[in-house]
């Protein structure tokens, strides 16, 4: 399959500002069009290894990056996000175009895919076992999975847990890992090799970056994973490392919290939860370095 | 050209037969539409789904869920309102969503809306309003203005929405404002209100109540034309639809319906929603009703202008299927609801309101 790399010179841009560039995004073919210069350098930067979606005219979600036409686009340009021409959220500085692309798409699959149960949690994978890690933003999820997926681990995503209804198994949806603040210094430091998007400041969750996901992770997209853990990550600094067993109706409550649809799903949200639950060991982890807690997650994952 | 939404509303198995680019369109239209999980049932019904393309049928399935979700969570809110109108001696008559989801029928398969529309006597309003007070609704975003418009002239107390579960919820004293020229009688559309089975009065609980068959037509069409707020119009047509394909086998259906627009003064909306769901969706209408009288027929003029508003107005909004037109057709009519609505003195005299006081007021609260 075409991937966007192999897409001849100028051929992503004139997609992208034409009829539209499909991706296949993990189970979903997206469809994105937008000529800003940032949109389309990011792209092809933290896409470069996707395949491209069939070229059938289908596809799942339709987004369009736009400049909205008021006076502010000469003072102060702006970036509108237009879910098949309608816009979801209130315009955002320009500069932002590029993670605005990457929340409307979490936005388009989180509001509406409802043959998962999707919790917010990012997802890793060694010997077909997948490790959960829901945490609320600031616990350094995102951190600690950069570090994993460099380090032995598969990445399924940071963002997004899918799990199939059908039979519990976690979906890859691996996309680029958003680093917030610090920890965009503290990674490239950490990966001197890993690509990232430029820095873009003041967003409202601080200063973001994109980390390129693993090209491993992208070929093996039809690979779903069976949970085996699931670890609540808190970043302390300082902290000793600490593993400590979560009962498991404490575990489903505190999962549920983090999901998306738990209660579009209803009963079927809770099934697949408590047969979730039920199949993973479920630990609060404390760390204060990633040296820590990659040697947390080998020792969970080594065979007994 | 046809839209692709109105062809499968018309005949779902022609589903079957769509290319992925043309199952990416229609979906894309029925999602603006608001008639997902509709299309969904439709296309079960006509047994297709198994021969759309996989990522369609899973959209289709995405809907369903949340469809499904909603229906439940109707449910619980009847039952809720329903406890808090325990011991007023007033019946519960649920209208629209609320009553199509209790009672089961096909037009409530897949319609998401927002509110619950109950209707209770006049003479009853500040009781029910106290108790839907007491029990955690509350009046929200209205300005002593919009309180007193409402109550002076609406037919409907100002929205309520629950502190919690931000539900909302529309009491109606009846279906159309005092101020309209058509005055439907509420006390008979609630004279023929039919219990909903398995929902009898029990201890201080109301027994629950929808409105008639035909009435249920009839409102619909009242919404319809009178409402005016078209970004839901295809959506409420095809509401009428469903109602019309459950109801029609009823025995002396065509004549009650006839007979009851004509006592309730609804001629009118009628005409012009059966004229428009067997136009638009071909829902089988006799010739007889289609020709009207003298009385649900407008004049050549007002009709030629009508139909080329309706057939417009009534197409999903969404770009592909936009004219140069439909966004004025949508605008005019728009106007045309309130002005059926309200006699011109006092329409000029909301806009005016609406336009400049309340802004004003708001930015004097906001400057304190």
């Amino acid at each position: 399959m075409l991937t966007v790399a192999q897409l001849p010179a100028g051929q992503l841009a004139a997609r992208l500002a034409g009829a539209g560039l499909t991706l296949q995004t993990g189970a979903f073919v997206t469809r994105l069009q937008s000529t800003i210069p940032s949109v389309v350098r990011g792209v092809a930067l933290m896409y470069a290894d996707y395949p491209l979606g069939p070229d059938d005219g289908y596809a799942d979600f339709h987004l369009r990056m736009v400049r909205p036409l008021n006076w502010r686009r000469w003072l102060r340009p702006q970036v509108q996000l237009l879910a098949d021409g309608l816009a979801p959220f209130k315009p955002l500085p320009l500069a932002q175009a590029y993670p605005m692309f990457e929340w409307g798409l979490n936005w388009c699959i989180s509001s509406r895919a409802h043959s998962y149960l999707m919790l917010h949690a990012a997802v890793v994978e060694k010997h077909g076992r997948a490790a959960i890690l829901p945490a609320p933003p600031g616990s350094g999820k995102s951190t600690l999975c950069a570090a994993l997926v460099h380090h032995g681990w598969r990445l399924l995503s940071d963002e997004l847990t899918m799990v199939r209804l059908e039979d519990g198994l976690i979906a890859p949806m691996p996309r680029p890992i958003s680093l917030k603040n610090g920890s965009i210094e503290l990674m490239r430091a950490a990966l001197p090799t890993a690509l990232f998007s430029p820095p873009v400041h003041d967003t409202n969750k601080g200063t973001v970056a994109h980390l390129r996901a693993p090209a491993d992770s992208i070929v093996r997209l039809d690979e779903a994973a069976r949970p085996a853990w699931i670890v609540f990550p808190r970043y302390e600094a300082g902290a000793a490392v600490e593993l400590q067993p979560v009962a498991k109706a404490r575990a489903h409550l505190r999962t549920a919290e983090n999901a998306f649809n738990y209660s579009v799903l209803a009963a079927r949200g809770f099934d697949a939860m408590a047969a979730l639950i039920e199949q993973s060991d479920c630990y609060d982890f404390r760390y204060s370095s990633l040296a820590d807690g990659i040697a947390t997650f080998e020792r969970l994952a080594a065979p007994p | 050209m046809t839209p692709l939404l109105i062809e499968a509303l018309r005949t779902p198995a022609a589903l079957a037969a769509f290319t992925p680019a043309q199952c990416d369109l229609v979906l894309r239209q029925a999602e603006r539409a608001q008639l997902l999980p509709s299309l969904h049932a439709r296309a079960r019904d006509a047994g297709v789904l198994e021969r759309l393309p996989a990522p369609a049928r899973r959209q289709l399935e995405w809907a369903r869920q949340q469809g499904e979700r909603h229906l439940q969570a109707v449910r619980w809110e009847v039952r809720q309102i329903r406890m808090a109108m325990a011991g007023l001696g007033v019946p519960l008559i649920l209208l629209k969503g609320g009553a199509y989801a209790m009672a089961g029928l096909a037009a409530a398969e897949g319609r998401i809306f927002s509110d619950i529309d109950i209707l209770v006597p006049r003479a009853a309003l500040a009781d029910v309003e106290s108790a839907l007070m007491l029990h955690g609704w509350a009046g929200v975003g209205h300005d002593d203005y919009d309180q007193h418009y409402y109550r002076r002239w609406m037919h409907e107390l100002p929205p309520m929405r629950h502190v919690w579960r931000e539900t909302v919820i529309d009491v109606h004293h009846a279906i159309l404002p005092s101020t309209a020229a058509a005055h439907p009688d509420a006390m008979l559309l609630r004279a023929a209100a039919e219990p909903l089975p398995g929902y009898p009065a029990s201890g201080s609980l109301p027994a629950v109540y929808t409105l008639g068959p035909v009435d249920m037509i009839l409102h619909s069409a009242t919404h319809l034309l009178y409402e005016s707020e078209f970004d839901h119009g295809l959506r409420n047509l095809v509401d009428i639809d469903r109602l019309l394909h459950e109801f029609s086998p009823l025995p002396g259906f065509w004549v009650r319906l006839t007979d009851r627009a004509a006592a309730l003064q609804l001629q009118r909306p009628l005409f012009y929603a059966l004229r428009h769901a067997a136009r638009l969706l071909h829902t089988p209408v006799p010739a007889a009703l289609l020709q009207g009288n003298d009385v649900a027929r407008p004049g050549p003029v007002v009709l030629a202008l009508m139909d080329a508003l309706l057939d417009r107005a009534l197409l999903p909004e969404h770009d592909s299927c936009d004219g140069p037109l439909s966004k004025l057709a949508r605008q005019m009519l728009y106007l045309r609801g309130n002005w059926l609505r309200m006699p011109p003195w006092l329409l000029a005299r909301h806009l005016f309101h609406k336009a400049l006081l309340t802004p004003l007021q708001a930015a004097r609260t906001r400057d304190v």
